[in-house]
């Protein structure tokens, strides 16, 4: 028993699967989980900022205004996104839903799309009122 | 004969060591987090890029800071769940695993024990 447990390949393999975009957006579900974790760091750092005073207020700002700090924005701005929309794929599978093959796929490509158009309309507005 | 239920048999068994409490406590944060996230989207599109008074001020209503103490607990919840499905499901030496979800739990903590510090003392002091 234990010898036929040992030699058995652990599920997700993913040298043996080709490569398919509910796969692909299953992984990203998970790196912009991982990135939105660290990204508290950045949340923290600016509500902390906000709660030390104007000084640290604006140097914060200065800062998450710089290039790299937008890029960093922007970025973050997506992974929330794409986590959101990844997220209430997964409510839907959990109530029993949206396993149809092609619709499961054409979802995640919609989740791709959905999270980039999204991203860039909410930086649209944010450049907009600003 | 093995006399135990089939329940009992699975018990305690997988690298989780539990069942469907961590899964349900996963989705009902995340349903959670759905309105709360689209609500400080919303927010930081409206006061990016204004005057810290003004912040500040948005920041000290009591709505805005019950729904930000709010989507900090739930984001707490999730990211310490969510992380310690990727260290359960990728580290397999038993010490390693042991340290990381410590590290895990206390850094989940430690952000969410700052944000929320940040949040009340912008409510109630300004």
């Amino acid at each position: 028993m234990a010898n036929v447990t040992k030699n058995r390949p652990l599920s997700p393999h993913l040298q043996v699967y080709r490569f398919i975009p509910t796969m692909a957006m299953s992984i990203m579900h998970r790196i912009t989980g991982g990135a939105l974790y660290f990204g508290m760091i950045l949340v923290a750092a600016w509500l902390i900022a906000a709660a030390s005073g104007e000084e640290a207020f604006n140097q914060a700002n200065a800062l998450f205004g710089s290039l790299v700090g937008q890029i960093i924005l922007f970025g973050f701005t997506w992974a929330l996104l794409h986590h959101l929309l990844g997220g209430l794929r997964h409510i839907m599978w959990d109530l029993g839903y949206g396993f149809e093959k092609e619709f499961a796929t054409r979802l995640a490509k919609a989740n791709l799309a959905g999270s980039i158009a999204l991203t860039v309309l909410v930086w649209l507005v944010v450049i907009l009122v600003r | 004969m093995d006399m135990r239920t089939p329940l009992g048999k699975v018990r305690g068994l997988g690298s989780a060591k539990s069942g469907t409490d961590h899964f349900w406590k996963v989705r009902t944060t995340s349903v959670a987090l759905v309105p709360l996230v689209l609500f400080y989207v919303v927010f930081l599109i409206m006061y990016v890029g204004r005057p810290y008074a003004e912040v500040v001020g948005a920041l000290a209503n009591p709505f805005v800071a019950a729904i930000n103490a709010l989507t900090v607990l739930a984001t707490v919840v999730h990211m310490r769940l969510g992380m310690e499905e990727v260290i359960q499901d990728y580290i397999h030496n038993e010490g390693v695993k042991v340290v990381l979800l410590i590290l895990n739990a206390s850094f989940s903590l430690l952000i969410g024990g700052l944000c929320l510090i940040a949040v009340l003392k912008i409510a109630f002091a300004g």
